[in-house]
């Protein structure tokens, strides 16, 4: 059972102010650089590669990216834009020009409103951090019926998993639709007790995102027979 | 405003699931969530009691001095209950003073003492007339994820029943037992969907539509009750929560 | 515990304190690194007698506006004792006191977070005393520091905090309460450790120059084992599992459906 997952031997939790590397290697994300040596300044597990050497962080905020798929809340209609609330420290502006439908000026609540969840797209990021976002590309738009629910940002590449393969599987065994903002929102739909099979195996990724044999775990969790109706 | 819109899709969800007799936890309608109690976890309180209640989180600590009583009571001790609701414990908890909503928690956690006549008060007079304990109950919620009423009524009833009279460190004689003769315990249930869910979480709580609170004794009468949120109750559904608060209370109550 | 006799015997004849310390002997302590699920980050530190809580949320909005500041983070921090945390019941809310200590923390921890990676927010920092017993603001630095590695803030290191002050004209480490009341200085300390940097230092009293030099210098090397304390805490937190990273640059999933 332990050996499984463990070819990662290097494996290393570091701690905001650990020497990482002397020198030689770029100070990639989640650490600094400071007369030539590499500290980390995130709470994470060490990554060495070739030329660079950075942190993956446990735990954190969102930060939007530019090209970022998120799923948004709307929060607030103003004339001209929603306020979309995208789980960052930052709100998101969608302007009515970045929406698939026309939309006349102060007319926005006829198309969506407070509480409704939405896939946009991060299109723009400036240097003080003000967010744009799309729901004009392929596939975005107001999600209805379904799920959603939020892990921490942090969980979102342990929930898609390596090239794709944990989210693959976990739309294969519930045969659910699901979304997984970059925002740690997560939007699930399908039949209900296959949304709840889904919602568990989640779960289990966040709590247990770091122990060994994970996608043995949920394999197991979503093979389980959906006899056993107590969720 | 902002996060703490509640998105029309997680309120959807709840309600498919209660209508397919489920809750997103997996709890049944009239189950209650872990409870841990661990009393005397502060020191400088004559009792104390650290409580969690699923991922709610509170303490509460009852401290004792020496005062005037109130005119028309000479013969009893003061009772005094306060809750904070601390930023700390939830983004929608403001700092500064007691707003209506921890006020609220106060009073029904007092309600329930003071009604429930946990404490013997005629034992806490030091002087008829002139000089009694006051006793303060304070309730500091750590991390809220719903249900502070039980939480808070829990932590004060096993804060009471481990706490000492200071009475010698306050040259009242020797130090004593507090005279803790009931357990009045609370158990709250939220209306949604006109379903009835006990010991609601975060998530229930904002989607409820009512939510009563039933505090009662070990002889299964009832000594507090408060209905709180915009919604409404059936005669009928108040009746099911008395009876659940019995029987949940009894159960609570077996752990003290 | 009673009152404070005025005989208090504070260093006995073989040098040990009230309590049977060394004079440059800490309280025990011990860390516990996200201990709350509502808040972004959190940690629980026992100190001797003292039980503090902090917990960390954000970087979020910044509230109220008007403290924005367009370039960089505000990190805020509220310390607040609990009404029952002392002997005599201390009125709920904040004091002149606890507003001054909330104040020297949030400066000693924005001299460590990279506040510039997060614009226009705060980062707000919950100092909770349970049970006070003398040196809480060290401990609720300490904590706070914790609760904000645990919360993923970026910062150049952790603050580690200890006092050091005078009894019974011996300099001591880490003030108990006796030794508190009825002693003759204090000097609290906040330090980061890789950079040598001091980050907090309040001092009452009184002290030869002497005095302060070897009191400060005995703070400082607490700080250190404090420090290694506190990063044991958050490796503990994740330790005992393990897993691959590599899923860390799994390429985002693009919806493929129309609408």
């Amino acid at each position: 059972m332990e050996t499984n997952d463990s070819k990662e031997s290097s494996r290393e939790i570091v701690v905001p102010g650990d020497l990482l590397a002397i020198s030689g290697k770029k100070a990639g994300p989640g650490t600094y650089s400071e007369g030539g040596k590499i500290f980390a300044s995130q709470l994470g597990i060490k990554t060495v590669r070739q030329d660079s050497i950075s942190v993956v962080p446990l735990s954190g905020q969102y930060i939007p990216i530019r090209g970022d798929l998120v799923v948004g809340k709307i929060v607030d209609i103003g004339a001209s834009n929603w306020l979309v609330d995208i789980n960052s420290p930052y709100p998101a502006p969608l302007h009515v020009n970045e929406v698939p439908w026309r939309v006349e000026f102060g007319e926005t609540g006829k198309f969506m409103t407070v509480g409704d969840i939405v896939l946009i797209k991060v299109v723009g990021v400036d240097e003080v951090k003000r967010i744009q976002v799309s729901m004009q590309d392929h596939g975005l738009r107001k999600l209805t019926g379904g799920m959603v629910m939020e892990v921490s940002p942090s969980k979102v590449p342990r929930v898609i998993g390596k090239n794709g393969s944990m989210i693959q599987m976990l739309k294969n065994e519930t045969g659910c639709r699901i979304y997984v903002g970059q925002n740690g929102r997560i939007w699930i739909d399908g039949e209900l007790d296959n949304i709840v099979k889904a919602v568990r195996a989640i779960k289990l990724i966040e709590d247990e995102s770091h122990s060994l044999g994970l996608t043995e775990k949920v394999k197991e969790l979503l093979s389980r027979k959906g006899s056993e109706r107590e969720m | 405003m902002g996060k703490d819109v509640v998105a029309d899709l997680k309120r959807d969800y709840i309600s498919k699931l209660l209508a397919k007799g489920a809750r997103a936890d997996g709890r049944r309608f009239d189950e209650m969530r872990p409870l841990k109690i661990e009393t005397g976890f502060v020191r400088s309180a004559e009792g104390s009691a650290r409580v969690e209640l699923g991922n709610t989180q509170v303490v509460v600590g009852v401290k004792l001095v020496t005062g005037e009583p109130f005119p028309d009571t000479p013969n009893s001790g003061v009772l005094t209950t306060n809750a904070e609701l601390i930023p700390m414990a939830s983004d929608s908890f403001e700092g500064g003073p007691p707003d209506q909503e921890s006020i609220e928690v106060a009073r029904v956690i007092d309600r329930g003492i003071r009604e429930g006549h946990a404490v013997d008060m005629s034992k806490l007079v030091i002087e008829p007339g002139k000089e009694v304990w006051i006793m303060f109950v304070d309730v500091h919620v750590l991390d809220y994820d719903g249900n502070l009423f039980d939480a808070a009524n829990i932590g004060a009833n096993a804060a009471l029943k481990t706490c000492i009279v200071p009475a010698k460190r306050a040259g009242k004689g020797e130090d004593y037992q507090l005279p803790v003769q009931h357990q009045p315990i609370s158990i709250t249930a939220v209306k949604i969907d006109d379903k009835i869910l006990i010991d609601p979480t975060h998530d229930e709580e904002r989607v409820a539509e009512a939510r009563l609170t039933v505090a009662t004794l070990e002889t299964g009468n009832l000594c507090a009750m408060q209905k709180g949120l915009n919604g409404a109750f059936k005669l009928d559904e108040v009746f099911k929560v008395v009876e659940l608060s019995r029987k949940i209370g009894s159960e609570v109550r077996s752990r003290f | 515990m009673g009152g404070t006799p005025t005989d208090l015997k504070l260093i006995d004849e073989r040098g040990l304190r009230i309590d049977g310390r060394r004079p440059d002997e800490m309280r025990p302590l011990r860390i516990e690194a996200g201990v709350l699920k509502r808040a972004d980050g959190s940690a629980y530190v026992e100190w001797g007698q003292n039980k503090v809580m902090a917990a960390v949320y954000g970087p979020r909005e910044c509230h109220p506006r008007h403290l924005q500041n367009p370039e960089r983070a505000l990190v805020q921090c509220n310390y607040n004792m609990a009404s029952f945390s002392v002997e005599d019941r201390k009125r709920p809310g904040p004091d002149r006191r606890s507003h001054e200590i909330s104040k020297i923390i949030s400066e000693a921890l924005t001299h460590v977070v990279f506040t510039e990676y997060f614009p226009r927010t705060s980062i707000d920092v919950y100092i909770e005393v349970l049970q006070a017993n003398a040196g809480t603001r060290c401990a609720g630095l300490t904590a706070a520091s914790v609760a904000l590695a645990d919360a993923g803030v970026p910062m150049k290191d952790l603050v580690a905090a200890c006092a050091a002050g005078k009894v019974a004209d011996t300099v001591v480490l880490d003030l108990g309460k006796e030794e508190d009341n009825s002693g003759q200085a204090d000097i609290p300390l906040g330090y980061v450790p890789r950079t040598g940097e001091i980050v907090l230092l309040q001092m009452d009293g009184d002290l030869s120059p002497e005095e302060f030099d070897k009191g400060v210098r005995m703070a400082i090397d607490a700080c250190r084992k404090v420090s290694e304390i506190q990063r044991d805490a958050l490796k503990r937190r994740y330790s005992a599992s393990s897993a691959d990273v590599d899923a860390a640059q799994a390429v985002p999933e693009m919806p493929k459906e129309g609408p």
